[in-house]
């Protein structure tokens, strides 16, 4: 009797821990949406039976990663080209990809009491000895920042005073830290409650730039993958979309 | 094979590893002698001090010389006061932070060495009267240069592989901070992975060769390097 109880209890908790393995969603993420994503993991947990895993890189390390075998069931890219690549290689899902936030860019400032006008002239006029912008090679938001200069005609007046981060985080450091006095940020990582946190920023017009589209794609390996499939939908949601917009995204 | 840019991240990186490599042996000796016949209680912290970078991720570091060097911190405002602007991005500001980084390479083979010699040739010369100096640089360094050797070659190689310090405090210059690293690691994430493998493999060559050196050469002479 006592034996079978126990085997009875063991083939319960074998079942449970199937059961939990199922239930789990493994999901690269770019890290400029990081801070964003565990707050969606939170409320996804919240009101769902599934358990997401995150790990955060650049998109072009993570796609490298995918590329040969890393155990993700979906990518949250920092871009479109990337996803769109997974998708033709046979990778991604077909039909899975969508754009879960569009980013902003802002010309930022750590000193506090700059208007914007004064920023767009202190840009216009190259005075400043260092600007920040992330690689336009590397990152979508350098590339925004490329255009922006390339729009105002003020790229070969500026590239002495370029330092390049490696990415959009790298790049609001070198501004943080007073080493540039200038840089091209994220709009999320200065703006909250639409207002700039510190420093003085000026956001820059959309007519300058391409939207910065980032796109999610639901990995061959999540295809059948309950969990993935159901934060997939959580992130188009209305509650997922306030949460983005909250930290500066916009949303499509 | 090698693109314009790849050669130019060659030459950088080459420029640095060798200025930083002659400006160690100069600070480092000095600390490496102290090091090693101090029986001063400050002999614990120093050599503290000179490991840190061993144990702190290359990033941690890179991060505080970024503030540091920046215009509110200690070396930025030294620098802007005797008129050298800020060091962040610029080569002088690598090569700052590669002294730092690469100090335990140079400074503990030649203190290995120097605890090794002990006290017995230093007293004999003296008896001979060799003065101190005299007794440096004619008794001293010949018998530890294997330790120099070691020390040169460490600390070249260390800086040649230097990658998340120059990334933070860089900025990606061509010319000024893009060193090979940077490239390699540039190309990977740009997905040109042709470009990377060709440089990658180049690094890889390179500082084989530069190990086998290290190795042939300390097997050729021993410890007490005598004719």
């Amino acid at each position: 009797m006592v034996i079978r109880n126990k085997l009875r209890v063991a083939i319960l908790f074998m079942a449970l821990s199937c059961h939990a393995g199922a239930q789990d969603v493994d999901v690269a993420v770019a890290s400029n949406f990081a801070a964003i994503m565990q707050d969606i993991k939170g409320r996804f947990e919240k009101n769902s039976p599934y358990q997401v895993r995150l790990s955060f890189g650049s998109s072009g390390k993570i796609f490298a990663q995918i590329q040969h075998g890393a155990p993700f069931d979906m990518f949250l890219s920092a871009d479109q080209a990337k996803p769109e690549a997974l998708e033709e290689l046979g990778l991604g899902v077909k039909g899975s990809r969508f754009t879960y936030a569009v980013g902003g860019l802002a010309l930022w400032s750590s000193e506090t009491g700059i208007t914007p006008t004064d920023l767009e002239a202190m840009l216009k006029g190259a005075k400043m000895n260092k600007l920040a912008l992330a690689n336009p090679k590397l990152a979508p938001y350098g590339v925004a920042a490329a255009q922006v200069l390339e729009q105002l005609d003020i790229k070969a007046l500026t590239e002495p005073n370029w330092v390049m981060g490696e990415n959009i985080a790298q790049t609001y450091q070198f501004v943080a830290t007073g080493n540039a006095k200038l840089g091209f940020v994220a709009l999320s990582q200065v703006l909250q409650d639409n207002k700039v946190k510190t420093g003085s920023a000026w956001i820059i017009p959309q007519t300058l730039y391409y939207p910065i589209r980032q796109q999610a794609v639901l990995l061959q390996r999540g295809r059948e993958n309950m969990a993935a499939n159901a934060l997939l939908n959580y992130l188009k949601s209305a509650e997922a979309r306030e949460i983005i917009t909250s930290y500066g995204y916009t949303t499509e | 094979m090698l693109s314009e840019t790849d050669l130019g991240a060659i030459w950088l990186t080459l420029r640095l590893a060798t200025t930083v490599t002659l400006l160690l042996l100069l600070i480092g000796t000095p600390i490496a002698w102290w090091l090693a016949r101090t029986h001063s209680w400050l002999k614990g912290p120093v050599s503290a001090i000179v490991a840190l970078p061993l144990v702190l991720p290359p990033t941690v570091l890179g991060f505080y010389l970024l503030i540091a060097m920046g215009p509110q911190g200690m070396i930025g405002q030294l620098t802007q006061e005797l008129g050298l602007g800020l060091l962040p991005f610029t080569f002088w500001g690598l090569v700052v932070a590669s002294v730092f980084y690469s100090m335990p390479f140079v400074v503990q083979p030649i203190q290995n060495a120097m605890e090794n010699l002990g006290n017995r040739p230093l007293e004999v010369a003296a008896t001979l009267r060799a003065g101190p100096w005299d007794r440096f640089f004619t008794v001293v360094i010949p018998i530890t240069k294997p330790g120099f050797v070691t020390a040169s070659i460490l600390g070249f190689a260390h800086t040649v592989g230097e990658f998340g310090v120059v990334l933070m405090i860089g900025g990606n210059i061509p010319g000024q901070t893009r060193v090979v690293s940077v490239q390699i690691y540039d190309h990977v994430e740009a997905l040109e992975y042709t470009q990377a493998h060709t440089l990658a493999a180049t690094m890889v060559i390179f500082s084989f060769a530069v190990l086998l050196a290290m190795y042939v050469f300390q097997r050729n002479k021993p410890v007490w390097g005598i004719k």
